[in-house]
Order: structure tokens, then sequence, then C-alpha cells
């Protein structure tokens, strides 16, 4: 089963990823990247940019509107997402578990919708 | 009534849920042999308690009345449904000793046959803990899910449907006999299952607490008190209080892990590591080794320390190695390389890792954790490091995790 940990960090988190590279921050990351890819786990994933790089657009009765900054206005907000395939929801927790902002923000699992993608792919 | 009356009896109904919810469950159960019935039945007379008592008063003999009026739901419940059932014997039971004195305290204590229960072979193994935690400890779904790593409604399904099979599965609330006293075992693996991973004596390992020590701890003690003579009772508990003694010093003063070798034996608990070692010494006069008791023994070696003697790195090589035999598991086998390494010299330590399955060690966490360091100890700088990465990566607790980056440099 393919699961989706979708990865939220604090304004503090955001700010230390400028380090660079023999951090602890980006050390703890790339450790973990690595433990998930030597494991044959990691299907993809990427870190996303600040929230407040993000541009929000809806259109509603043809009228555009665009907002500045990301959707949902919280504290913590998505930093990034990795999915891993893994035999059971049991797994994906434990490998979530390890994720490092689990221990500093939080990580959501959600399983991947391949059903649904059926149905819109083919 | 005033507010300090409201919490004080407040206090007392959490008091005694705590002190008898075990023994009540297993009393009510035992002789409905239907566990959720019983649970529902004590929370309904602890709510009761919650209105009755402030009014009334805080009965003489508060476990008394909760049992009585527990007892009696349970009563109206089976006559309400009008079910007829194989336990109606022992209901009649149930039914005559609520005509006796109701201030009767001498009920039996049937926390044994709960227990057994709990962790009875047609129950998924899974589930032996949480079903232990609940009806003996009476702690909620909530708190359990967080100790395993599943969501609260995961975990409260789970348990329903467990208790429905001791109900519907002809799941017998008895102390098995002699012969199948095996079944002990899966009680002591479960309860050693709630306290996590209890060693430390591996440098940078994950130690998976789940908060859950006191609780084993307490586990531990109603079993040894209903099996006074039985070896690895008394092996898990000791096992328990050793790791237990060092609590304060695997920390320092910013939160930082301190792994044992450097600990400092004087923020051990002497008192926690002198009831281990009592308890040590009586399991080793009825001549009947076991697992918890060599695991028991190997942290009586590290405790040494607290005597200012040197660690006997040789006698936990040969306490691991009897481990070995027993079943050769990959914490086992670690352990040993840890040792070994102490002992012959950091080569020979290797040696065993390197001999072990791949495949099985890929995401166990204390394997990199030691391959990391004796790597490191043997100048082979770059592998260390993808050694240390590994064990960094697969690490939950993030103390652990700041030590071995520091570590790996």
């Amino acid at each position: 089963m393919k699961f989706a940990l979708l990865i939220y960090e604090s304004p503090d988190a955001f700010a230390s990823r400028k380090g660079d590279g023999s951090d602890a921050y980006t050390g703890a990351w790339r450790a973990y990247h690595k433990a998930l890819v030597e494991s044959d786990v990691f299907v993809g994933g990427d870190p996303l940019e600040v929230p407040e790089t993000g541009t929000t657009i809806k259109v509603k009765d043809g009228k555009r509107g665009v907002q500045d900054g990301p959707y949902a206005d919280t504290k913590e907000q998505l930093g990034g997402f990795t999915i891993i395939e893994v035999p059971s929801l049991d797994a994906a927790l434990e490998w979530a578990a390890r994720c490092p902002a689990a221990s500093y923000g939080a990580v959501e699992v959600r399983p991947l919708a391949p059903e649904t993608r059926r149905r819109i792919v083919e | 009534m005033s507010g300090s009356d409201g919490e004080k009896v407040q206090r007392t109904v959490e008091r005694v849920a705590r002190e008898s919810y075990g023994r009540l469950v297993a009393y009510l159960s035992v002789h409905t042999q239907d566990l959720a019935g019983a649970e529902d039945a004590l929370s309904e007379a602890l709510l009761k308690a919650l209105t009755v008592w402030p009014r009334d008063g805080v009965p003489q003999n508060p476990e008394a009345w909760l049992l009585t009026t527990a007892r009696n739901s349970i009563i109206d419940f089976f006559r309400h449904q009008r079910i007829v059932l194989d336990s109606e014997p022992n209901l009649l039971l149930l039914t005559q000793n609520s005509a006796e004195d109701p201030l009767e305290t001498n009920y039996p204590d049937e926390r044994l046959k709960l227990l057994f229960v709990c962790a009875h072979p047609a129950i998924d193994p899974a589930m032996h803990t949480p079903l232990m935690l609940q009806a003996v400890l009476g702690l909620d779904a909530a708190r359990i899910s967080g100790a395993f790593l599943v969501s609260p409604k995961t975990m409260g399904q789970r348990l329903v449907r467990a208790k429905t099979k001791i109900r519907d599965g002809g799941i017998r609330f008895e102390v098995p006999e002699r012969s199948a006293l095996r079944r002990l075992d899966a009680i002591l693996e479960a309860i050693y299952a709630a306290f996590g991973i209890g060693w430390d004596d591996m440098a940078g390992a994950d130690q998976h607490g789940r908060g859950l020590a006191e609780e084993a701890i307490w586990l531990a003690r109603v079993l040894l008190e209903q099996m006074p003579r039985e070896a690895e009772v008394q092996g898990l508990l000791a096992l328990m209080l050793h790791c237990e003694a060092r609590r304060a010093a695997r920390r320092d003063q910013d939160g930082r892990y301190v792994p044992l070798s450097e600990q400092d034996p004087k923020l051990w608990s002497l008192p926690l590591i002198e009831a281990a070692e009592r308890y040590l010494a009586e399991a080793s006069k009825y001549g009947r080794p076991g697992r918890f008791q060599l695991e028991a023994a190997i942290q009586s070696v590290h405790a040494e320390r607290a005597r200012g003697r040197r660690v006997e790195w040789k006698a936990i090589v040969q306490f691991y190695a009897q481990l070995i035999r027993m079943s050769p598991t990959i914490g086992r086998q670690t352990g040993y390389a840890a040792a070994l390494a102490e002992a012959d010299g950091t080569e020979h330590g290797l040696a065993v890792l390197d001999s072990m399955d791949r495949d099985s060690v890929s995401a166990y966490q204390p394997y990199w954790a030691v391959r990391a360091h004796l790597l490191q100890r043997l100048g082979r700088t770059a592998e260390a490091s993808d050694a240390y990465d590994r064990a960094i990566g697969l690490a939950e607790d993030p103390a652990i995790r700041q030590f071995l980056l520091k570590k790996r440099g």
C-alpha cells in the first residue's frame, strides 16, 4: 500500500532550513531519507518552499480570486511530502514516527487512493 | 456541598478506581465470562459514585459499594434481556452473593485468571498488552493507542473485537494446568511489551519507551502476588526495576541522551537496584533459568558500577550467548556483538554484525547504532558515517537522533 506522509512544520523549523547542510536539521532529514531509500520503501516526495511563497487561486462565478500565501491559515504549515510503499498502515505509522518532523511538528499519514486514480487516469 | 468536598469525592473515586479496578473487573467478569460487560458495569458504578457520594457521603467501604452497585447493574441487565446463558449458575452465584453483607471485602482476587484470559492463545498477540492495560489497570483506549502507535479509534475497535471474542469464543476464565504454564510466557511478554524496550546497554540505540513503565511494573507486581514462586516472574520484575533505576541518569540537565557507559552511577536509584537484585537472587533459587532472568542478569552486571566495580563484559557475553541459544533474535545478536567488542576487541564484535542477515537488520535501528560505533572506533570513518546515517534515520527519539548526529560529526 502506498501512503503519503504530509509533513507539517512550524515557522521555526522553516527558518532552520537555511543552514549550510552540516546543521542538525539537514543531517536528520538526510539520514531519514537514506533510511527510507535503503529500506526500499521510498517512492517519491519533495520538500516545499516556505509557505509565504505560496499563491492560492480560486475561481468563483467566473471570477478569479488570487491570494498571497498558503490556503490554510494555521501556525504549522505543509512543508513537504513523502510517498512510501509499505505492507500496512501500522508500518506507515512506524515510518512516520521516525520522521524528524514528528518530534518538532506533525506528520499526517494518508493512504493514496489508487481506485480513484484508476477512474481518473484510465 | 462545597467545591472542595466535590474534589475530595472525586479524588476518592479516582483512588479506589486505581487501586481496585482490576480486582473488581476480574471478580465480575469471572462470574459472567463477559469482560466488556463487567467493565461497563464498573464504569457505570464509578459514575454513580460521583453523584451519590457527594450527597450521601463516601461509604465506609467504597470498594464494596462499587462491587455491589456494579453487580446489581449486571444482574438487572441480564434480567432485562431475559438472557439464558451457560453462565446462569454463575449469575445465580453473583445474585446470592449480593444478599450477603454489602460491606464484605474478602471477595477473591481473580486477577490471575483475568491476565490469562487477556494473553489467551486465541487472542491476537498484538492485543494481549492493550487488553491487560485496559482490563487490569483501567487505562482508556486513547492512552493505550499512543503507546502502541495506532489511532485511538482503531485501538478502541480492536479492543471491542477482542472482548467479543472472549465472551463468544468460549475462552474460559481460569488458571491453566501446570503443564500448560507455557501460557505464562505470553503474560510475561505482554507485560514486558508495555514496558517498552528495557535495555540501554547499546549506545545510541533507540529506546521506544512506551511511557507505560510504571503500569508494566504494577502488572508484574500483581502477577508476582498471585504467582510468588515463578522464577521468570521475578526475573521480569528484576529486569524492569534495573532499567527503571537508571531513568534519571539517561538524560542530562539539558535533556540530552547519556549512553549507559557515560551515566553517573550516583544518579541511579539504589533502592530499585537492590530490589531488583533481591528478586533476581530469589529467582535463582528455583533453578529454572529463563529469558527474563538472563536479561536481568545482564543489567545486574552493569549495575555493579554503582558499587564502584568495573563492568565484567565477559559475563555479559556469556549471558547473551545463552539468550541466543534459546532464540537468536536480531536484538540479542546485536547485544552480543556490542558486548563482545568490549570483551574481546572491536573487530570481533564487528565480525558478528557482519555475519547477520542483511534484510532483517535493514530497519533495525540498534544494529546500525552499534555498527557505526564500532566502525568509528576502528577508524573506518566513511563506513561509520554511512552507518550513523542509517541509525539516525531510523531513530524515533529526538534525543537519540541528536546524540548520533553529534557522534557522526
